[in-house]
């Protein structure tokens, strides 16, 4: 992929004048447009927590500018300049008398270029988090900063503000749900940068660029969603989020609804993703669709994280008990199961009814 | 008759049955959809003897879940079995009359589905459901067959069957619907089980129990599974014979060990990739080298 992280509004930058690779290095990418984050920055420094957690990578007090330092960030062991830093998050559901805590003390950091797989049953307040990470749900406690720029307490014009910037996208399990039904592939594609101000002819350009990218045929471009397969809607859902080269994607059970031919397809898309750069959070149910492009993984149980790894440790060596279950539960092709039905009874014992 | 209240009999009573006459039998069956005019169902065969799994994989569109219909005898309008025979018991099911039908399913056949939910009434508690079903199959009254469907809810494992036997489905989660529709299911004591896509809708660990149950029921009672699913993982995991479906056609069938281990489609092939590459696979097996 070629151009900036963050084109501001209005603001394209000409493809290929930033190779993506330096955000793997030490010294981070090149901050956002100053003036886009005039606006937003004296209220997200309002919004800062009085004592940032120690998981919060991030250094204290964003400054109005925030222009990222040249420099390594020193903090401990979070990923240096995350893309995303959620610390200590909680949320609630609910009001009053009926209020239910959706997710308790969530921190979770996600570097440039990363993949974390964030795994959970159903419930275990995955798209909780998600939905966080976008603001559209509230926290009740905790930071979330995105790109180095804290958003826990900004309001919906700040959000949309942020979202419009394109800078995390998320993609859904049904990508019927992410593309109008009435536009085209390619005005569903053109769309979000012409709204960013992109001239015409050069974001049908950076279309085209994209295709080969998402393995679409360039004849699909005057296609109706409902007149494509689903393996191609949901690779149509992937190149719309990755158009306004968002420096994170989250996605949400982006294979589950699809076949074996294009699962494979679409995990090696993803897999390729990584190699560009781009962050991303995988969200499923199951371990096994994430086992193979995920750099970490993130295991949320009844809203708490219990168990975060490298996939080799979480898979090999699951050290919580859900964890254990949970890896012991996922059906491989070694024909017998990991954990034998009676060790799995006794995990199931261990974990609150 | 052998009952699932055995509950609490020791395993050792009723192990796994050794190979008898099928109590389900296809043999080159073919489904033709004369609304299409086209056939669907390209010849599918197995036997299936009591105690025994077989495993249908195939993707939405493979044939496999016609297949099912087809030996349930539930095969939607303008679909027809056209040629080759099913055997349910040692009686081919294209002699039966609608009555005899009604007879054998649930009470010799029976099957569970993906969604739970749209097999149950809404509005009438869940064990009232399951009573009915024992009373009609089984000729129990009202008090004797509350009795047995509380013994259904427990042998399917659900914590609290009394609590559960006076809830409503929208009081139960997936898995536990998916456990009140197995013991409907099993209600009457049928030889053969068809499950199809029955926990694909439930998170991993819920379907790893509703898998355990029915790998009980089977060893406790004999009961003759087949395992409809589009993961090829799991299906070897449970299954003694695997068919591959793919386009309505069976381009793979064997035991299971030879399907894994010298798969000769392309298309088996592709599905064992899939898992190897992007499975838990690869991890699982570089930890037991070490």
């Amino acid at each position: 992929m070629t151009g900036t992280a963050d084109p501001g509004p209005g603001r394209p930058v000409p493809a290929g004048t930033s190779p993506l690779h330096p955000f793997l290095t030490a010294a981070g990418p090149a901050g956002p447009v100053p003036g886009d984050m005039a606006a937003a920055g004296p209220t997200s420094a309002d919004a800062e927590p009085a004592s940032a957690p120690p998981t919060d990578a991030r250094p204290a007090g964003p400054t109005p500018t925030d222009a990222r330092p040249a420099g390594p960030t020193p903090t401990d062991a979070g990923p240096v300049n995350p893309v995303l830093a959620v610390a200590g998050l909680d949320v609630d559901f609910g009001s009053r008398r009926r209020r239910r805590r959706a997710l308790r003390g969530v921190s979770l950091s996600v570097a440039p270029g990363e993949t974390v797989g964030l795994i959970g049953e159903t419930g275990s307040g995955k798209s909780t988090l998600a939905r966080a990470v976008l603001g559209l749900v509230r926290p009740a406690g905790g930071s979330i900063a995105v790109a180095g720029e804290d958003v826990t307490g900004y309001g919906r014009r700040q959000w949309r503000e942020l979202r419009r910037r394109g800078v995390v996208q998320y993609v859904f399990q049904d990508p019927l749900r992410s593309l109008d039904p009435d536009l085209t592939v390619a005005d569903s594609l053109t769309e979000p940068l012409l709204i960013r101000g992109v001239p015409r002819q050069e974001a049908v350009d950076r279309v085209r660029a994209l295709l080969d990218r998402v393995r679409l045929a360039a004849e699909l471009l005057d296609r109706l969603p409902g007149e494509l397969s689903g393996g191609q809607r949901q690779r149509v859902a992937v190149a719309r989020a990755l158009i306004t080269e968002p420096r994170l994607v989250i996605l949400d059970e982006p294979v589950s609804a699809l076949d074996s031919a294009n699962r494979v397809q679409v995990l090696e898309i993803l897999k390729e993703l990584r190699d560009t750069g781009v962050a991303q959070i995988f969200i499923s149910h199951d371990l096994g669709s994430v086992a193979g492009v995920a750099d970490r993984i993130a295991v949320l149980y009844r809203g708490e994280l219990v168990e975060t790894g490298t996939a080799r440790d979480v898979i090999a060596r699951p050290r919580h008990p859900y964890t254990r279950l949970l890896v012991g539960s996922a059906p491989t092709l070694r024909g017998a199961a990991t954990v034998g039905r009676a060790e799995r009874e006794a995990l199931r014992a261990l974990l609150p009814a | 008759m052998t009952t699932l209240s055995d509950d609490l009999v020791p395993a050792a009573t009723l192990t796994a049955a050794p190979p008898a006459a099928a109590v389900l039998s296809l043999r080159g069956v073919r489904i033709t959809d004369h609304a299409g005019g086209r056939e669907i169902v390209h010849g599918v065969s197995f036997d299936l003897a009591p105690g025994r799994t077989v495993g249908i994989v195939g993707e939405s569109g493979s044939g496999k879940t016609l297949t099912c219909r087809a030996a349930l005898g539930i095969l939607p309008p303008h679909f027809e079995v056209t040629e080759g025979t099913v055997e349910i018991a040692g009686t081919d099911i294209a002699a039966l009359t609608a009555r005899r039908w009604t007879e054998l399913r649930g009470a010799t056949v029976s099957a569970v589905f993906q969604d739970p939910a749209s097999y149950l009434n809404p509005s009438i508690r869940v064990g009232a459901q399951i009573a009915e079903v024992v009373r009609v199959k089984l000729g129990l009254k009202r008090r004797e067959a509350r009795r047995r469907a509380l013994e259904l809810l427990r042998a399917v494992r659900l914590r609290d069957p009394e609590l559960v036997y006076d809830q409503y489905t929208h009081e139960l989660s997936g898995g536990m619907l998916q456990r009140v529709l197995i013991a409907t299911a099993v209600a009457a004591d049928p030889l053969v089980l068809i499950a199809d896509e029955a926990t694909t809708a439930l998170d991993v660990t819920v379907q790893a129990e509703i898998l355990d149950l029915l790998a009980d029921l089977r060893e406790r009672t004999g009961l003759a599974l087949v395992l409809v699913s589009h993961d090829l993982a799991l299906v070897a995991q449970w299954c003694d014979e695997v068919l591959v479906m793919r386009q309505g056609e069976v381009v793979e069938q064997g035991p299971t060990h030879t399907v894994l281990h010298r798969p000769r489609h392309e298309y088996t092939r592709l599905l064992i990739a899939e898992h190897e590459q992007y499975g838990l696979e690869k991890f699982l097996a570089a930890e037991e080298e070490t």
